[in-house]
């Protein structure tokens, strides 16, 4: 890499249209990146989404180019976090040679680890086996485990393989078990980091948005003094904050979807070319104390 | 050259999974997440032919299991017969808002 494109990265991930948010105590503040900058804390880990490799609709013919760019972005930034999440839809129709593709991409990524969940486009063939046959090993073919990193407990769920008649999100009777189970007797004061492909809480209903045990899943999470929800599968930033939990969705590396609602569908949005890299993205997280956790979106714009 | 061309275009029509239609094929086209027509009648021994026309794929699948297609890109097809009469409903299993159902008689 040139000079010129590093610092070109750099300035990507660096001071794009971001805002961090942090939460702490509960309290949740937002400010602008580009004062923040400069004292941030630790990159403890870095989200990427939706990379649908094998996707080459009109809404970005050239997936590939718009992840190896994300993917030159992170590699080029000071510090490199320790590990990143997939939040799943690595693949656009589940296939095998999509994912040997995606793979071969993800795998120039500059950190030691990468914990991925299963998108709804990863399982299309139903019990998920080119999926599971490249990242089951974690979860003993389950596709959800927990693991704890820096201090943080992270717990990685799968809502795409048991959908509701209504079209959201399930874990199961067994996850839900199994979450119940992970997190009880962990100190409230450990923060707990859980990621899952479909949002945990109710976006558009109407849209299949959400996931139907939502409430049973918060409810586990309620007593933990720092709690970050993060999810992909709806290509935008939107979050939430309830009490101590922050929920937020990552932006895609593939292509935009339409807000909530607007059009027949949540189906892939052609925009202008060059408005193109300011809708596809990252999200990190960075630490900048002992139970502060914050996240930073940014953009290839 | 001739017949190679013609050999490339009958390539690509069953790459895509497009097969020459029959007459007595129904369609079933899928657009802006719907399956059109939603309810439908068929006599036993008829050939159901699914296209999906959004840019997001689709899929195909029997809620009891009985016929599951692959996701369908823009364009893909999908074909099934159904041979016994009876009440089939189905869903997208990448949109399971998405619900459609064929009575065969």
């Amino acid at each position: 890499m040139t000079d010129t494109s590093r610092r070109d990265a750099l300035k990507c991930l660096g001071v794009g249209a971001g805002t961090l948010f942090t939460l702490s105590g509960g309290v949740f503040s937002a400010f602008d990146m580009a004062q923040a900058r400069e004292d941030m804390g630790t990159p403890l880990f870095l989200q990427i989404s939706d990379t649908h490799i094998g996707f080459n609709k009109n809404a970005n013919p050239d997936v590939i180019g718009t992840l190896n760019a994300t993917i030159d972005s992170i590699n080029a930034m000071p510090r490199q976090p320790a590990f990143a999440i997939h939040t799943g839809d690595v693949t656009h129709l589940s296939k095998a040679g999509e994912f040997d593709t995606a793979n071969q991409l993800l795998s120039r990524m500059k950190v030691s680890e990468l914990h991925v969940v299963p998108g709804e486009h990863d399982v299309t063939d139903g019990p998920g086996a080119e999926f599971f046959a490249r990242f089951g090993k974690a979860s003993g073919n389950k596709g959800y485990y927990s693991f704890d990193s820096q201090g943080v407990h992270f717990v990685a769920l799968v809502n795409v393989m048991n959908f509701k008649p209504n079209g959201l999100g399930a874990l199961g009777e067994d996850q839900l078990a199994w979450l119940k189970d992970d997190l009880a007797g962990r100190s409230a004061s450990q923060p707990v980091v859980v990621f899952a492909h479909m949002p945990l809480w109710t976006i558009y209903e109407p849209w299949g948005w959400g996931t139907g045990e939502g409430e049973q899943i918060a409810s586990l999470l309620r007593r933990f003094g720092s709690v970050t929800v993060l999810n992909g599968h709806i290509h935008q930033i939107v979050q939430k904050v309830e009490g101590n939990i922050l929920f937020h969705t990552a932006r895609s590396t593939a292509y935009p979807q339409p807000s909530a609602g607007t059009g027949p569908g949540p189906g892939p949005l052609v925009v202008p070319p060059a408005q193109l890299p300011g809708m596809l993205g990252v999200t990190m997280a960075v630490r900048d104390g002992k139970r502060r956790l914050s996240l930073t979106d940014s953009t290839l714009a | 050259m001739k017949s190679n061309f013609f050999g490339v275009a009958l390539l690509l029509a069953s790459a895509a999974g497009l097969h020459p239609a029959n007459a007595a094929d129904v369609a079933v086209n899928i657009k802006n997440f719907d399956y059109s027509p939603m309810d439908l009648n068929i006599a036993a021994g008829t050939t159901v032919v699914w296209k999906n026309l959004d840019g997001e794929p689709h899929t195909i699948a029997s809620i009891d299991g009985q016929f599951r297609s692959q996701a369908l890109d823009q364009d893909d097809s999908f074909r099934f017969t159904f041979d016994h009469p009876g009440v089939y409903k189905y869903i997208c299993s990448i949109h399971p808002k998405m619900k459609a159902t064929i009575t065969v008689k």
